[in-house]
């Protein structure tokens, strides 16, 4: 609690909205335990190259498919066993921590920031813009976003980056949705309407007066997309559609490993399990968001 | 009204399928769902073995288990002097099959054996677009539209086939799945019906087996043909299970819920091996995988530079890595159960010293390359990703860096064609008829710069034998011609040859009188199994 | 009432423009032509490419294509596969039901579970109990299913040898196809064994595919719940003493399910997205895997047909569900 209130002291904010947002994350176990476990994973992804203990592409021919060191035949070197051709899966892993939440950032960036652009001049000109900018979310909503983005990487060509183009994509109607309705409530309300009679301009008036008052929702939006960006890339990555081997990335390891399912349960079963893992944690934590942002659910 | 009545014809059927529910039936879990099911409009093999090898017949046969040629619906042939004219003598007596959706009031004739030709390269035959974008794929790229003259009846039982040329492999050409012969009295019918599209779904041939039933991407059924003119089989019902993930299709015959499976993954063989219900059948496959320089780019094109990567390169590594075993490391372009195989080749050795030295005295430093990896698996090459990556390993260590690319499939097939390809492409072939003129001249003549020869490799001295062998019509002749173009062929390197895979068939203990192909077909005729 | 679900119907026919728009520009913009793939390694003639390309119409302008593409769907083609020639409508019309049945199956097992426990939660909020239900449910939120399901698969199916692996039947039955739906039609059938057989090959990928919808409908539940029992109207049936059975039944659980319905709706996209994936594990003989499976082949004409079709009944869900919700909601009618 120490840090927290020297981080009161020297923001500018108003004190009492960080407390009481901390107060009320930390109220929520899972939310506390989610940051914990979020931490450590981006922690181990950061310092990728001095924690794990081999390359992520060093193939040692010698132990093609060993078992995790705690099962029959495991080595202590390869804690979590190796791949096909001789990788540490434990370092491929950690490296693949990286993949997971560059993915999930650059999806979340993209989608935000072209979702609230979009759902702001939607929300705040109404009329045309608004119905054709609908109009076109429809469309992209009108097909699972799976199967879109599945399409979307096979005309742009497997790969990581246009995965993460493809995933933003089909995230965006949720921004632009969720923006746009935020905004037109906020449009009405008085403290709008004083300041565009005081004399702001269009560009002030939705940048600097109605944004910040949308920003709640949003945030919990887009921890959501986060955990939702890594699953759907590793799903590409599994459907043979997202990062190319040999890149470690989770969803591609499981793709690679799929046919060992009879023989190493262990490649199988660990990129998975990291999945599942990082999108739990970040789940909890956008829980804990909620709760913490969300005045309505507040009194519980 | 309507709906009863198919309620009640449903039930009918169902109570006669129950009655039958105790006879001898055989399952095979099959890799892919068949395209279609008239052999001659597609390339997939699992076409072949789901329409052409249950169904159907052909003039000529390989013997099971080989690539020799042996009588078919045709039960002689006679070849002229100057090789461009067959006459074949059709076999007497051989009924079309009889089903609920057709019965025959004949026996195969000439007749059904020049539709069956005629169909597949006259454009002005009323079936040559009989369903929309039919193209006759294997015809025309065989290469049979230029070589045939003409095909015609001398009586009911004898067909004549003039040729352009003379032409060596054409005998076995006309034992592949693509050229089966079709009845043209049911082809009439459906012509008459207005329904020629059912040619191409309920299929009706000569062979031991009667097509029952497809259900989309999950299973077709067929009947023992009880007038096969080769005999009743000894199975009453034939089942293809449709099941594309090799790890379930392992999973399933371990469970029992089928007698036999298509392409194990290469990781499940051992554990299947080991189970005590199951035997496996394993036979060195008609291919080979091959890393493919582009001899017209520089440094490629030098012959020291090709030999030395040659050398660098731990190919046995390759195949314990990708085919965990289930497959050689090739040395010539032709694999080893082909006739004219060369055993007394010397392969080059795995030596990155001396790599590293030849590459230096060819003056050539710091060597950047590329390595094409396709993007999809074949029988020849598992996993060309993870091969790539050891190439790339292996490599590193005589100096030379490289980057892996890859496109997507049909990309990748018209751009490592291309002339000017910056890279080493891996690719590879499966033979399609034994014929060694299938792999040498298809792959590696100079009329296939551009085409089928990635490595854009124009030799005089190899074409010129690869041409001699096609138009001799001797086999001992041919066989020394073969011989001498593969020592030219390792000399000059234009491709790493990567491995042979063998195929591995696995299936229950119960199974008996099933006989590999090396063609890579899964043909029932003559199976059963104990009860 | 009429004039809304009119006013509904004219969206849908700029959305419908837009998708065959997007459906038929996407496939255009794929690297590599179908003609390739016919003919594998086996390379063809620059000669015979441009023919075949003639045959098949796609060297013509784009609009005129497209043009034609429109006029062909207005009149229900829906075009013909490259690969296997079959027209994409009738391979649609048969696999479809195999996604309905799974789908069904899923979004019946979610509710019957998710709806209870979401229930329970809420009245035992705090408790442990309320806990390991929410965990649970969080987990199944978070859980990548195509990994779920091989898991599934080892477990079941390979080690404990309990589950088929893939299909929809056992092969030992066979019957006509009367209504696509595999567990009627083995009714139907009459033969013994035929229902069971088929209840058996539904129940992992049943699993998979309700594992999502089946956590989201419980924690929707769960909140809609909370809301409802905090009402005015709930505390004072309560303090009349009714019994909290009938609170929570008759009075509660009917207001919250409104919020519940439309999440419930809302699935229908993630099941045909969540199909995609368990077909493809499962082998399952239904539109997610045969579209997945087109992807791969390059098939233009299957991917085209299939996304505007599949676009198509998500539309005309999403327009069930607002008519639904209108006719429980007066207000949202305007």
């Amino acid at each position: 609690m120490a840090a927290v209130q020297e981080v009161d002291v020297q923001t500018s904010t108003p004190p009492t909205g960080l407390k009481e947002f901390w107060f009320y994350f930390t109220r929520n176990k899972g939310a506390v335990i989610g940051l914990v476990v979020f931490a450590t994973i981006l922690f181990l992804a950061v310092f990728a190259g001095i924690v794990s203990p081999h390359s992520p592409s060093a193939q040692n021919r010698e132990v093609l498919l060993l078992p995790p060191a705690f099962a029959e035949g495991g080595q202590w070197t390869y804690l979590l066993g190796t791949d096909a051709v001789g990788r540490d899966i434990l370092s491929r892993l950690i490296y693949g921590a990286r993949f997971s939440l560059f993915i999930g950032v650059i999806v979340v960036s993209l989608s935000v920031i072209s979702g609230v652009l979009v759902g702001l001049v939607a929300g705040y000109f109404r009329g045309r813009t608004d119905t054709i900018i609908m109009r076109v979310m429809d469309i992209i909503l009108a097909f699972p976003s799976l199967l879109l983005a599945l399409v979307l990487v096979a005309v742009l060509g497997p790969g990581l980056l246009n995965a993460m183009i493809a995933i933003s994509l089909v995230n965006l109607p949720h921004f632009v949705r969720l923006t746009r309705a935020a905004v037109m409530s906020e449009r009405a309300k008085d403290y709008v309407i004083a300041s565009r009679v005081a004399g702001a301009g269009t560009m002030r008036l939705m940048f600097l007066t109605i944004l910040p008052n949308c920003l709640a929702p949003l945030i919990v939006q887009a921890t959501l997309a986060f955990s939702a960006a890594i699953l759907d890339a590793a799903a590409l990555g599994f459907l043979g559609m997202g990062a190319q081997p040999p890149t470690p990335e989770w969803g591609t390891m499981l793709a690679e490993a799929r046919e060992f399912i009879q023989r190493a349960w262990w490649v199988v079963t660990f990129p998975g399990l990291a999945i599942l893992i990082t999108v739990l944690a970040i789940n909890l934590m956008g829980d804990g968001l909620r709760d913490a942002l969300d005045p309505k659910l507040k009194r519980s | 009204m309507k709906k009863l009545t198919t309620l009640l014809a449903a039930t009918a059927i169902a109570t006669l399928m129950a009655g039958s529910a105790w006879s001898k039936t055989f399952v095979y879990c099959s890799e892919a769902s068949p395209e279609g099911f008239d052999p001659g409009l597609y390339t997939g093999g699992q076409t072949f073995d789901a329409a052409a090898h249950t169904v159907y017949n052909r003039l000529v046969e390989f013997k099971p288990g080989t690539t020799e040629i042996e009588p078919g619906l045709a039960e002689s042939w006679e070849i002229s002097a100057d090789g461009k004219e067959y006459t074949f003598k059709l076999r007497k007596g051989v009924k079309f099959q009889t089903t609920d959706f057709f019965t025959p009031s004949r026996e195969l004739n000439a007749d059904d054996v020049i539709f069956s030709f005629e169909r597949q390269y006259k454009a002005d035959n009323a079936w040559n677009k009989y369903v929309p974008g039919a193209s006759w794929e294997y015809f025309s790229g065989m290469g049979l539209p230029d070589v045939i003259e003409k095909i015609e009846k001398v009586d009911d039982l004898t067909v004549k086939i003039t040729l352009k040329r003379p032409e060596a492999p054409l005998l076995a050409n006309l034992g592949m799945p693509f050229i089966s012969i079709v009845s043209k009295e049911y082809a009439d019918k459906l012509q008459a019906d207005g329904k020629m599209e059912l040619m191409n779904q309920q299929p009706l041939g000569t062979g031991p087996y009667t097509f029952v039933a497809y259900q989309p991407d999950a299973a077709i059924r067929y009947k023992a043909n009880p007038d096969y003119w080769g005999g009743k089989q000894k199975i009453d019902d034939l089942v293809f299970a449709i099941t594309t993930d090799a790890a379930i299709r392992a999973q399933k015959l371990k469970a029992g819920e089928c007698h036999l499976m298509s392409y194990p993954n290469a990781a499940d063989v051992e554990e299947l091996k080991k189970d005590p219900n199951l035997q496996v059948s394993e036979q060195a496959g008609l291919n080979v995988s091959y890393l493919a320089y582009n001899t017209l780019v520089a440094p490629f094109d030098k012959v020291e530079v090709r030999k030395a990567l040659n050398m660098a390169i731990n190919r046995q590594a390759i195949v314990d890595a990708v085919f965990q075993g289930a497959a050689t490391v090739a040395k010539n372009p032709i694999p080893p159960t082909m006739w004219s195989y060369n055993n007394a080749v010397e392969d080059d050795k795995y030596d990155p010293d001396a790599a590293k030295k030849m590459l230096e005295d060819a003056g050539v430093k710091d060597l950047k390359m590329k390595i094409w990896a396709m993007p999809v698996a074949r029988p020849y090459m598992l996993n060309a990703r993870r091969a790539a990556e050891l190439m790339q390993a292996d490599l590193a260590k005589i100096g030379v860096t490289v980057e892996i690319v890859s496109y997507e499939w049909a990309e990748y097939l018209k751009l490592s064609s291309a002339k000017d390809r910056d890279g080493a492409a891996i690719l590879g072939w499966t033979g399609d008829n034994g014929d060694p003129d299938n792999f040498l001249d298809t792959l590696l003549g100079c009329d296939a710069v551009g085409g089928n020869n990635r490595a854009q490799w124009c030799n005089k001295e190899f074409d010129d034998l690869v041409t001699k062998a096609k138009e001799t019509s001797d086999v001992a002749e041919r066989t020394k011609l073969y011989e001498q173009a593969q020592i030219v062929f390792k000399k000059e390197a234009p491709w790493n040859t990567i491995d042979h895979s063998v195929a591995v068939v696995p299936m229950s203990k119960k199974v008996s009188g099933f006989v590999q192909s090396p063609l890579g077909d899964f043909a029932f005729e003559g199976v059963d199994i104990a009860e | 009432m009429f004039r809304f679900i009119v006013g509904r119907l004219a969206v849908l026919i700029p959305t419908f423009i837009g998708v065959s728009l997007i459906a038929f520009s996407f496939i255009r913009l794929l690297p590599g032509d179908p003609v390739m793939l016919m003919s594998g390694e086996r390379v063809m003639s620059p000669e015979r490419h441009a023919q075949l390309m003639a045959e098949l119409g796609l060297d013509r302008p784009m609009y005129l294509q497209y043009f034609d593409y429109l006029l062909g769907l207005l009149q229900g083609d829906f075009g013909s596969s490259i690969v296997t020639k079959r027209e994409v409508l009738t391979d649609f019309l048969q696999l479809f039901p195999a996604t309905l049945e799974l789908s069904l199956c899923a979004i019946v097992l979610a509710v019957a579970l998710g709806v209870p426990a979401g229930v329970l939660a809420a009245v035992k909020r705090g408790t442990w109990l309320d806990q390991t239900l929410m965990g649970t449910a969080l987990v199944g939120y978070s859980m990548p299913i195509f990994w779920w399901g091989l898991l599934l698969v080892i477990f079941f199916s390979g080690y404990l040898g309990w589950t088929p692996v893939s299909g929809r039947i056992s092969l030992m039955y066979f019957f006509p196809q009367v209504t696509g739906f595999m567990l009627i039609d083995s009714l139907i059938s009459g033969q013994a064994g035929a229902f069971k057989s088929a209840v058996t090959y539904l129940i992992l990928p049943t699993i998979v595919l309700a594992t999502i919808p089946l956590a989201v409908i419980a924690r929707q539940t769960r909140s809609a719940m909370l809301e409802v029992l905090g009402e005015d109207y709930v505390r004072t049936a309560r303090s009349k003493g009714l019994k909290p059975f009938r609170v929570i039944g008759v009075h509660a659980l009917r207001n919250a399910l409104i919020p519940v319905v439309t999440t419930i709706g809302l699935q229908v996209g993630v099941l045909l997205a969540g199909a995609i994936l368990t077909e493809t594990i499962f082998s399952w003989p239904g539109i997610g895997k045969w579209m997945v499976d087109s992807v791969f082949k390059r098939d233009y004409q299957v991917v085209q047909g299939g996304l505007m079709l599949i676009a198509g009944v998500i539309m005309i869900v999403n327009l069930i569900v607002d008519v639904l919700y209108g006719l429980i909601n007066p207000r949202i009618r305007h």
